[in-house]
């Protein structure tokens, strides 16, 4: 199974690393050459350049991907590019990484498989604060 | 009408000034603290100060009004493809434009519904080649959502179609020829017209026959 993976950051790298080691045959792409050294010892694909290019898209194997993630630091450019990726290239599982939870919704709401940190972390939040409140005594 | 820019750049400022000057309501959206401080002193109240690719910012420049107009020209393409998209499918504004900044990207926008576009390099492009004709056929004017565009050709003395009336060419089925224009004379065109060296001619067609086209007229 081939999947390409869209900013090699914190999360783009770290998925990559444990898609790797699940035997996921892995192509990373990002702007900044110097985030292959968040890869560690890779033996994946590695292209250096934008995802709204489809030449940096292509010759990272976008057309014969099984998965795409799309996880670079800006919203926007996120999910253009997994649209792209899903409409251009008919790519079965696009999952893009959205900060701003309004923004995930709508695009959820859109068909695109959107997964928001920040939501992620407000809920957690809330049952960690939740979870302190006194059990109530003797209301049986 | 009302009207929401967003991205008050060069594009997006003047955009607001003459939307203004018209009479007609407008808010502008700016992002950039010290650029929005600028436009607010000069325009007032009508500037708003956040970023349009968040749906709470969309809501208070009254998206959900909604507006008739939005328009999308910050200098980012995939900011403009959201706001678009936002503003299209999330509120149903009837006409949305977007700015193309890099004209690579121009596919991305027709691909993701965003149709209504304007790219200044492409523009520019085009008048370049108006000026310096290479490839003898200048497009003039993409009418994208129609499929048609329009297209400008010169008339060589060594051309097919020089002598010839405009009915005795072999043109494909989806071209017409709009107009020739004679030492700076333009007159519509007709089966009758007959096309001479040094002509200027515009014409109409669907994407794709500007080869086809460019045979029959010029060779």
């Amino acid at each position: 199974m081939k999947v390409v993976i869209v900013g090699c950051g914190r999360v783009g790298s770290g998925v990559a690393k444990q898609l790797a080691v699940q035997g996921w045959d892995v192509t990373c792409i990002d702007e900044d050459e110097g985030a292959l050294a968040r890869l560690g010892e890779w033996r994946g694909g590695f292209v250096v350049g934008h995802g709204m290019d489809v030449d940096v898209l292509e010759r990272a194997g976008i057309a014969e991907a099984d998965a795409a993630v799309v996880a670079t630091n800006g919203d926007n450019t996120n999910v253009v590019v997994g649209q792209v990726v899903q409409r251009r290239y008919n790519t079965n599982c696009v999952v893009v990484r959205v900060l701003d939870p309004a923004r995930a919704a709508f695009y959820a709401e859109r068909g695109l498989r959107t997964v928001c940190p920040t939501q992620t972390a407000i809920g957690t939040l809330i049952d960690v604060v939740r979870s302190c409140e006194p059990t109530p005594v003797g209301t049986g | 009408m009302y009207a929401i820019v967003a991205g008050g750049g060069k594009v997006g400022a003047n955009i607001t000034r003459s939307l203004l000057a018209m009479g007609h309501e407008v808010t502008l959206v700016e992002q950039r603290r010290d650029r929005f401080e600028q436009l607010e002193a000069e325009l007032g109240p009508v500037v708003l100060t956040g970023d349009a690719t968040e749906i709470f910012v969309l809501e208070r420049a009254g998206i959900a009004r909604p507006p008739d107009l939005v328009l999308a020209v910050t200098g980012d393409d995939e900011d403009n493809i959201v706001i678009a998209q936002i503003a299209q499918d999330g509120y149903e504004v009837p006409k949305v434009v977007a700015r193309v900044n890099d004209p690579r990207n121009q596919a991305h926008f027709d691909l993701l519904g965003v149709t209504r576009t304007l790219c200044a390099t492409s523009g520019l492009l085009g008048l370049v080649e108006h000026e310096v004709p290479e490839h003898g056929l200048v497009k003039l004017l993409e009418l994208r959502r129609e499929g048609l565009e329009v297209v400008e050709l010169s008339v060589s003395p060594e051309a097919p179609a020089a002598g010839k009336r405009v009915a005795g060419l072999s043109l494909p089925d989806d071209v017409r020829l709009v107009s020739i224009t004679r030492n700076g004379v333009a007159e519509v065109a007709g089966l009758d017209t007959v096309i001479r060296p040094g002509d200027q001619v515009i014409a109409i067609l669907k994407p794709g026959l500007e080869d086809r086209l460019r045979k029959a007229l010029v060779g």
